[in-house]
C-alpha cells in the first residue's frame, strides 16, 4: 500500500485516463452535443488530483522507494511530477477552445493524461526497466496525439514522429542493454556502484552506452542533432499538444537524462567525458536552433526552433554538473529552475497563440500585425512571454538564464557561458520581431480579438507566474535546489 | 525612501496605462506629476546626503535570490554615494524635461508616457543598485522601453535604429554579464561595497584582465567608445525628441558610471595597466567624434556625433586614474547631460517649426525665432566649453587631471575642444544667421509654456554649475575618493 501512496499522483492520472475511455463508451454519448465538454470536465480531474496528491506529498515531506526500487519518490521526482501534472493540466484546460466540436475528444484527453503519467514516472524511475516503460508509455500516447487533427500536415507530423521516435526508442534500449550487460544491474543505484569496475574493464563499451543513451534521450529533449522532428511536429500537431510537447515532454527527457547521467553515470572520470559531450551538444543546439528560428514565418514553427535553442541552454546545466559539487547541484538546480520558468513562459505563449488563431485562423507571424490594438492584453501577455524567452528582466527567463550561466562560469565553462549569452542576443531578433509586429504594425484586419474566459485565465496565470518568478524567484529556486540535492 | 524613488515612476507608469481611454490626454499630467515627485525626492536625497557620513547612504537592502548550494547570493541592495547621487538627480531632472517637451505627443499618449516612466525606473535603478546582478538587471530593463519608444514614436528609419540600438547594447551586455558572473564567482559576492574592499582577485575562472575587458565592452558600447559607437547617431537621430534627451543625457552615463564603479574601483590593478589604452581610446573618440561632427548636415545627427566626442572626455578623465581626472569625468557626465539635453530639446523645437533638420535648408532663423536662437546659442556656447558655463568646468577639470599622466593625450583632447568650437559656431551661423534658404513666411515663434519651462530650467542649471561648480563638485569628490584611493 505504501508503494501505491508513493506513486499516487501517477495513478490518479492513469485512473482518470482509464475512466475517460470507459465513460466514452457508455456515459458520454448520453450528453449529445456536450460530449466533448463532458470528457473535458472529467479529464481535468486527472491533473488536478495529481497536483493535489503531489502537493500533499510535498507538505508531508514523504519520500520512499516503491515497487522494489522501480520508482523512487524524492524531491526530484516530486518536482517533476508537479511540473508535468501542472503542464498537462494547462494543456487540458486550453484544449476545448481548440478542439471545438471535433470527435474522439475523450481519447484525446485520455492519451494526454496517459502521456503525462508516463512522464511523471520517468522522473521517478530508478530502474532502467521502469525508465524504458515510462518512456514508451509517454511516447506512444504522443504519437497518436500529434496526428489527432487528421489533416495532411498532422499526418506528416505524426509519421515523422513515429518513425524517428521508434528509432530513438531502439537506440535508448540499446544503450540500456549495454549498460546492463556491462554492469550486470538494472537498478540505477547498483549501476552506479558497478560503473568504476566496468569502466576499467570495458571502457569503449561504456562510452558507447552513454552515447547511445544521450542520443535516445536527446530525441525527447529535442536537442541538435536529434531535433529533426521538432519543426514539423510542432507545426502539425494540435496547438495544445504542441504546448504540452514543448514543455512536459522536454522536461521528461531532461529528468531521465539527469537520472541516468548524474545519478548512475555521474562518476569520475566518466562524468568529465559526458560533460564535454553535453557542452558540445549544448553549443550546437543553441546556435542551430536560434539560426533556424530567425527565418521562420510560422509562429508555431518558430517556437519549435526556439525550444531547441532553449534546450541548448538547459544542457549548459548538464555540462556544468560534471565539475563536481557544489557546481553539480548548481547545474542541476539550474536546469530544474529553468524548466519551471520555461513552463510558465511556453504555456502562456501557446495559450495566446490558440486564442489568436481561433480568431484569425492563421499562425503566420505577419498576421499578428497590430495585435496590440486588436487585443492589448493578449499582445502584452505574448510580449512578456517572448521577453522572458529572450531573457530580459523582470521575467522568469532572466533569472533562469542568470542562474544557469552562473553555473557554467563556476564550472569553468566560460566559453559556453559566453556562447549562451551571445545566443540570447541572437534570439532577441526573432522573439522581439514578433513583439514589434504586434505593437508597431498596422492591423491586417479590423475587429477585436477576445480570448475565451478559460484561455484568458490560463494566459493570465502563466504571465503572472512568469513575472512573480522573475521578481520573487525564491520559492521556485528553493524547490529546484532541494530537488537537485535529492538527486546528488 | 530610495526604493520609493526608484519605483515611483513604475507606479506612475501603471497608473498612466490604466487610465480610461476617454482621458487619454490626462496621461501627460499624470506623467508630469510623477516625474516632478521624483525630482522632489531626488533633490531631498541630495540635500539629505550627509557629507561627513558613510560612503553609501540611504541603503535599502534585502536578500533577493539566494542559492542553498553555492556561493551565489544576490541582494536587492540600493544605496547612493557621491558618484551616483548627482546622476540620480540628473535622471529625475531630465525625465521631467522629457515629459514636458513631449506635451504635444498625440500618437498613443498613454503608452508613450508609460514607457517613458518605466525608462526612468530602470535608469534610477542602474545608478542606485549596490549589487552587481541588480545593476545588470536594471541595465537590461532599459532596453524594453527604449525599443518601443524609438520604434513607435521615432522618425526616419526608426525601426532599423531601434534594432541597432537593442543589438549593440544587448551584445555589449552579454559580455558584461559574463564579466559580472566571473567577478562575483571569483570574489564570492556581488555586493559592490564588499567588492570595493577586496584585494586583488586570486582564484578566478577568468583572468582579471579578461573580466576587465568584458566589462569594458559592455560599457564601451554604452558610453560609447569609438569603434563601438555606430548605433548612437542612428538611435539619437531617429528617436523622438524627449527620448534623444534621455538617451544622450542619461543613458550614455550608464557606461561612464559603470566604468568608474566597476572597472576602476573593483579592478584597480588592471585599470593601472590599461590606463594608457583607455586614454588612447578616449582621444580617438574625442577626435574621431569631433571630425565626424564636422561632416554632418543634419542638425540632430550633428548633436549626436558631438556626444561621441564629448563622452570621450569622460573616458579620458577616467584614464588618468587620479582624483582630479575622476571628478572631471563625473562632472563631464553631469554637464554633458544638461547641455546635450538642451541641444536636443532645441533641435526638436526648431524642427517642429521648420519641418526640416538639414542645416543647408535652414538659415536666417534668428529673426523669426529669436527666443529659440538665443537658447540655441547659449547651449552651443556651453557645449564648446565657454568659461562660466558648465561645460568649461568639467572639461577643464578633465584636462587638469589628465595632463600630468598622459600629456600628449590631454593635448589631443584640447584639440577636440577647438574642433567643437568650429562645428558649433559653424552650425549656429549657418542655421540661424546667414541668408534664409527658404522664405520663412508665417514662421511664428510662439513658445508654449511647456517649451519655455524646460529650456529655462536647463539654462539655469548650466549657468549655476558654470558659476558655482562646488555645488556638485564637493559631492563628486567624496564619491571618487574611495576609487582614487584604490587606484593609488
Amino acid at each position: 500500500m505504501e508503494s501505491v501512496n508513493l506513486v499516487g499522483p501517477v495513478l490518479v492520472m492513469l485512473a482518470v485516463a482509464g475512466a475517460l475511455l470507459l465513460a466514452d463508451a457508455f456515459l458520454l454519448p448520453l450528453l449529445g452535443p456536450w460530449r466533448g465538454r463532458g470528457a473535458w470536465a472529467l479529464a481535468v480531474l486527472g491533473p488536478a488530483g495529481a497536483v493535489a496528491w503531489g502537493a500533499a506529498h510535498a507538505l508531508a515531506g514523504s519520500e520512499g522507494v516503491a515497487f522494489q526500487g522501480a520508482y523512487t519518490l524524492d524531491a526530484f521526482s516530486l518536482y517533476f511530477a508537479l511540473l508535468v501534472a501542472a503542464v498537462t493540466g494547462a494543456a487540458v484546460l486550453v484544449s476545448p477552445d481548440y478542439l471545438g466540436e471535433r470527435r474522439h475528444q475523450a481519447e484525446y484527453y485520455a492519451l494526454m493524461l496517459a502521456s503525462g503519467a508516463g512522464l511523471m514516472t520517468l522522473a521517478g524511475a530508478t530502474d532502467l526497466i521502469s525508465l524504458f516503460v515510462a518512456l514508451e508509455l509517454t511516447s506512444l500516447s504522443q504519437f497518436v496525439l500529434v496526428g489527432f487533427l487528421r489533416d495532411d500536415r498532422g499526418a506528416e507530423a505524426a509519421i515523422k514522429y513515429i518513425v524517428l521516435g521508434a528509432i530513438s526508442a531502439a537506440i535508448t534500449l540499446y544503450g540500456i542493454a549495454i549498460l546492463f550487460g556491462s554492469t550486470g544491474h538494472t537498478s540505477l543505484a547498483q549501476v552506479r556502484e558497478a560503473v568504476p569496475t566496468a569502466l576499467a574493464e570495458r571502457r569503449p563499451v561504456m562510452v558507447l552506452a552513454f552515447i547511445l543513451l544521450a542520443a535516445g534521450l536527446g530525441f525527447k529533449m529535442a536537442i541538435v542533432p536529434f531535433q529533426m522532428w521538432v519543426p514539423d511536429v510542432y507545426q502539425g500537431a494540435p496547438t495544445p499538444v504542441t504546448a504540452y510537447l514543448s514543455v512536459a515532454s522536454k522536461a521528461g527527457g531532461f529528468a531521465a537524462a539527469l537520472r541516468i547521467f548524474v545519478d548512475a553515470l555521474g562518476v569520475e572520470p566518466l562524468a568529465r567525458e559526458w560533460a564535454i559531450m553535453f557542452a558540445v551538444l549544448s553549443a550546437l543546439s543553441m546556435v542551430l536552433g536560434n539560426i533556424m528560428a530567425l527565418v521562420q514565418s510560422d509562429i508555431k514553427r518558430m517556437l519549435g526552433y526556439s525550444s531547441i535553442a532553449q534546450a541548448g541552454y538547459f544542457l549548459i546545466g548538464l555540462a556544468a554538473v560534471a565539475a563536481g559539487v557544489p557546481q553539480g547541484e548548481l547545474g542541476t538546480g539550474g536546469i530544474l529552475f529553468f524548466l519551471g520558468s520555461y513552463a510558465f513562459t511556453n504555456i502562456g505563449a501557446f495559450a495566446v497563440i490558440i486564442a489568436i488563431s481561433r480568431h484569425i485562423g492563421s499562425d503566420e507571424i505577419a498576421d499578428y500585425a497590430g495585435m496590440a490594438r486588436r487585443s492589448p492584453l493578449l499582445a502584452l501577455a505574448l510580449a512578456l512571454c517572448l521577453v522572458s524567452l529572450t531573457g530580459i528582466p523582470p521575467t522568469a527567463g532572466f533569472v533562469a538564464k542568470l542562474y544557469i550561466f552562473n553555473a557554467a562560469v563556476q564550472a569553468h565553462l566560460v566559453w559556453l557561458a559566453v556562447l549562451g549569452v551571445v545566443n540570447s542576443v541572437l534570439s532577441a531578433y526573432y522573439y522581439l520581431r514578433v513583439v514589434l509586429t504586434m505593437f508597431v504594425g498596422e492591423p491586417v484586419a479590423p475587429g477585436e480579438v477576445r480570448p475565451t474566459p478559460l484561455l484568458g485565465a490560463v494566459t493570465a496565470a502563466a504571465t503572472v507566474g512568469l513575472l512573480v518568478v522573475g521578481i520573487f524567484p525564491f520559492p521556485l529556486l528553493e524547490a529546484a535546489e532541494r530537488a537537485a540535492e535529492a538527486l546528488i | 525612501m530610495l526604493s520609493l524613488l526608484v519605483f515611483l515612476p513604475l507606479a506612475g507608469a501603471a497608473a498612466v496605462a490604466l487610465l480610461p481611454r476617454r482621458h487619454e490626454m490626462g496621461a501627460r499630467w499624470l506623467a508630469l506629476a510623477t516625474s516632478l515627485a521624483c525630482l522632489a525626492l531626488a533633490l531631498t536625497l541630495f540635500a539629505a546626503y550627509d557629507r561627513d557620513g558613510e560612503q553609501f547612504q540611504f541603503v535599502d537592502r534585502h536578500l533577493w535570490l539566494s542559492s542553498q548550494v553555492a556561493p551565489f547570493d544576490v541582494q536587492y541592495a540600493l544605496g547612493l554615494d557621491g558618484l551616483s547621487l548627482p546622476l540620480v538627480v540628473l535622471t529625475a531632472f531630465l525625465t521631467t524635461v522629457a515629459v514636458l517637451v513631449s506635451w504635444g505627443v498625440e500618437l498613443r499618449p498613454k503608452e508613450y508616457f508609460a514607457w517613458l516612466l518605466v525608462l526612468e525606473t530602470s535608469l534610477l535603478g542602474v545608478f542606485s543598485a549596490l549589487d552587481l546582478v541588480l545593476f545588470f538587471l536594471f541595465f537590461e530593463l532599459e532596453l524594453v522601453p527604449m525599443y518601443f519608444l524609438i520604434s513607435i514614436w521615432g522618425t526616419g528609419r526608426r525601426i532599423y535604429s531601434a534594432w541597432k540600438y537593442v543589438f549593440f547594447t544587448f551584445f555589449g551586455s552579454a559580455f558584461m554579464l559574463v564579466g559580472i558572473l566571473a567577478l562575483g564567482t571569483a570574489a564570492g559576492t556581488f555586493d559592490m561595497r564588499e567588492l570595493q574592499a577586496i584585494g586583488p582577485l586570486r582564484e578566478t575562472v577568468l583572468p582579471a584582465e579578461a573580466i576587465f575587458a568584458f566589462l569594458m565592452v559592455g560599457f564601451g558600447v554604452k558610453l560609447p567608445v569609438v569603434p563601438l559607437h555606430t548605433w548612437l547617431p542612428d538611435a539619437h537621430t531617429d528617436a523622438p525628441t524627449a527620448v534623444s534627451v534621455i538617451l544622450a543625457g542619461v543613458l550614455l552615463k550608464m557606461g561612464g558610471y559603470g566604468i568608474l564603479r566597476l572597472c576602476l574601483s573593483i579592478l584597480p590593478e588592471v585599470a593601472q595597466q590599461a590606463s594608457l589604452f583607455l586614454g588612447a581610446f578616449a582621444a580617438t573618440s574625442i577626435l574621431y567624434g569631433a571630425l565626424a561632427t564636422l561632416m554632418q548636415g543634419d542638425l540632430k545627427r550633428l548633436i549626436a556625433y558631438s556626444s561621441v566626442s564629448h563622452m570621450g572626455y569622460v573616458l579620458l578623465g577616467a584614464s588618468a586614474l587620479g582624483t582630479v581626472g575622476l571628478v572631471g569625468a563625473s562632472m563631464q557626465m553631469f554637464t554633458h547631460g544638461l547641455i546635450t539635453g538642451l541641444l536636443f530639446v532645441m533641435v526638436g523645437l526648431v524642427y517642429e517649426r521648420t519641418h526640416t533638420r538639414e542645416i543647408q535648408n535652414l538659415g536666417g532663423l534668428a529673426s523669426h525665432l529669436p527666443y529659440l536662437t538665443v537658447v540655441m546659442v547659449f547651449a552651443g556656447l556651453a557645449s564648446l566649453g565657454l568659461p562660466s558655463l558648465a561645460g568649461f568646468v568639467s572639461e577643464a577639470t578633465v584636462f587638469l587631471g589628465t595632463f600630468p599622466e598622459h600629456p600628449a593625450l590631454a593635448i589631443m583632447g584640447v584639440l577636440g575642444v577647438l574642433l567643437a568650437a568650429v562645428y558649433i559656431l559653424w552650425m549656429v551661423q549657418r542655421a540661424f544667421w546667414g541668408e534664409p534658404q527658404r522664405p520663412w513666411h508665417g514662421l511664428k515663434e510662439k513658445v508654449a509654456w511647456w517649451e519655455r519651462v524646460p529650456t529655462l530650467a536647463l539654462m539655469a542649471a548650466i549657468l549655476l554649475i558654470g558659476i558655482y561648480p562646488a555645488v556638485l563638485m564637493d559631492l563628486m569628490e567624496l564619491g571618487v575618493k574611495p576609487i582614487a584611493e584604490r587606484l593609488a
